[in-house]
């Protein structure tokens, strides 16, 4: 088998003196789309922000483990922003900076010194096409980025982050402020992505782990349960835990 | 509150009860809403008669002298035969004094505010943060006093000059701001919500980029409001500056010369004034009062055009 994308080793998590995560171990494969579920607090989070060291953030977290990207450590042989432009993040509710949907996407390549107009010109019509959000915003790129729906806010999220060229995009529960068309129309551009990104993606929507993602990872108190092809997760899980929470019996 | 002709028995209970179940009950609570009301009236009242009071008395005054005189005079002796009324020393000093609180205060309490709301360690914070709180407690004649002893000598000895300058009111002005913009600008850049900042990071920005290109304008608004209400302080500002200024009625023409703001001009004289001269004084009131409510103006329009969006 191949070298995995991103590799996690091990891993121990404490927010203060509370175990986030236990003992986890993770390959995640290139070019695949790989979805995490499990019922509120298990730890989702947790682990996708810790991809790319978001965690770094929150006062009192420890992680011990090894990350890797591309066999790369990236807790110790990675610069941060280095690893961050190569592995970006879409979060929950969409977070677009309060200034024009152009500096928005230009944010990121100008903070990696991409300075020429024509260039970044190119850049935002190219990322906001594969977001599939040019025909509603290139009239107005020069307007605020803030006076955009929900929905479309959430995809120009999404090709902002493709803005820095990443290799692997952690979105975490994308979709979970949005209505159902808006959803899908994400759902079909993580699978438009697929071909050229890898994707980590959190869900507590199990059809839209079924029909997006090519491996599933079952999270419950801190611990991945069981990690398989989705198809296998959902279809005929080995474990008797997995079962009970996609038929809905609990969490 | 209202609530009429509802079926829902427990909605009837539950105001019953909220209005002590019987009609006093009622009363009371409409006696209770007159009297807040009438407190909110209180403050709105004093403005509505300051500013009756101030354009009654300075306007004709003002009109006497002649407004073209009176603003750009350039020759304030009310003492002479006849006596001369330009207020136009004064406006430049007070300007003057300003601008230099401005260019001395703003860009120190910016950086203290920046570095306060997001590169300061929490345990410094606890330990920094009262003593720039406690400036603005500080009273006004202890800055004078602060000035006259301190800071005159100290621009005597480097510069030459008495030391009663712009430059010394400028100082003593530019730390009596600083709480001001250091409080407000801190708390509006604790208010940019944590998520722009994530987002920064998240793209590969440094804390530094992120917080000098997402979250500083995203709380500039806030800091602009704090900047205008610091000039109003400033301009203000009397018992500190007259302790310090000079106070010649004269337009100074270095940063050395001594200055009379347009607050020293009425404290310093009005205790003897009389007729036209104590007028001209409410006069030059009315000039100051105009100022600040230009500042209040820009303060709502900035502060207003953050509230919508
Ligand atoms: N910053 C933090 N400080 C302390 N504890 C935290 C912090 N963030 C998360 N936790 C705790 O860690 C555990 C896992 O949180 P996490 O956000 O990863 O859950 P999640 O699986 O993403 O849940 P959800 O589906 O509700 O988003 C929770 O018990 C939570 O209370
Ligand atoms: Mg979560």
């Amino acid at each position: 088998m191949t070298q995995p994308k991103l590799q996690v080793k091990n891993c121990d998590l404490f927010y203060g003196d509370f175990q986030a995560l236990k003992n986890i171990d993770l390959e995640i494969q290139e070019k695949e789309i790989t979805a995490f579920i499990g019922p509120s607090g298990c730890g989702k989070s947790t682990l996708l922000k810790s991809l790319n060291r978001m965690n770094d953030l929150v006062e009192g977290c420890k992680i011990t483990g090894e990350f890797t990207l591309d066999g790369v450590n990236i807790y110790k042989d990675m610069e941060i922003t280095e690893l961050r432009k190569r592995v970006g993040m879409v979060f929950q509710k969409p977070n677009l900076f309060p200034m024009s949907i152009y500096d928005n996407i230009a944010y990121g390549p100008r903070t990696h010194g991409i300075k020429k107009k024509a260039e970044l010109d190119e850049i935002v019509e190219t990322t906001l096409k594969q977001a599939c959000v040019w025909d509603e915003t290139k009239d107005r790129l020069k307007k605020s980025a803030l006076g955009m729906s929900g929905g479309q806010q959430q995809r120009i999220c999404i090709a902002r982050a493709l803005a820095v060229k990443p290799e692997v995009l952690l979105m975490d529960e994308p979709t979970s402020a949005l209505d159902p068309i808006s959803t899908i129309k994400i759902e079909e551009l993580a699978s438009e992505l697929k071909k050229n990104y890898t994707i980590v993606i959190v869900t507590h929507n199990m059809q839209q782990a079924t029909r997006i993602s090519d491996k599933t990872a079952f999270f419950l108190h801190g611990e991945i349960v069981e990690f398989d092809d989705t198809h296998t997760i959902f279809s005929n899980p080995k474990e008797h835990k997995t079962l009970e929470y996609i038929t809905g019996r609990f969490g | 509150m209202i609530i009429t002709d509802t079926e829902n028995t427990a909605a009837k209970v539950l105001t019953k009860e909220l209005h002590c179940g019987n009609k006093s009950g009622r009363i009371l609570e409409k006696g209770m809403k007159a009297l807040f009301f009438l407190c909110a009236c209180v403050s709105v009242a004093a403005v509505v008669v300051i500013c009756v009071f101030m354009f009654a008395k300075g306007c004709p005054a003002i009109a006497k002298i002649g407004v073209k005189e009176f603003l750009l005079g350039s020759d304030w002796s009310p003492r002479n035969v006849p006596a001369s009324y330009g207020i136009f020393p004064m406006i430049v000093g007070s300007l003057y004094c300003t601008a230099g609180a401005i260019i001395i205060g703003v860009p120190i309490g910016l950086m203290t505010a920046v570095f306060m709301a997001k590169f300061c360690p929490k345990k410094l914070f606890k330990w920094l943060m009262p003593p720039i709180n406690l400036l603005a407690g500080i009273p006004s004649i202890v800055y004078g006093f602060f000035g006259m002893v301190v800071v005159v000598p100290l621009i005597r000895n480097v510069f030459g000059g008495t030391g009663n300058s712009v430059l010394t009111v400028s100082i003593i002005l530019g730390i009596m701001i600083l709480p001001t913009i250091v409080g407000m600008s801190v708390s509006a850049l604790q208010a940019v919500p944590d998520s722009y900042y994530e987002g920064a990071v998240a793209l590969g920005a440094t804390h530094e980029r992120a917080v000098a290109t997402v979250v500083f304008p995203a709380a500039k608004s806030g800091i602009l409001a704090s900047v205008i209400l610091a000039v109003g302080r400033a301009i203000g500002e009397t018992m500190a500056v007259i302790m310090i200024a000079g106070n010649s009625p004269i337009i100074p023409e270095s940063m050395l010369d001594g200055v009379r703001t347009l607050t020293g001009n009425i404290v310093i004289e009005m205790s003897y004034a009389e007729g036209l001269h104590y007028d001209a004084l409410i006069g030059t009131g009315v000039v100051l009062f105009v100022f600040i409510l230009l500042l209040n103006l820009c303060f709502n329009l900035i502060t207003g055009r953050k509230d919508k969006g």
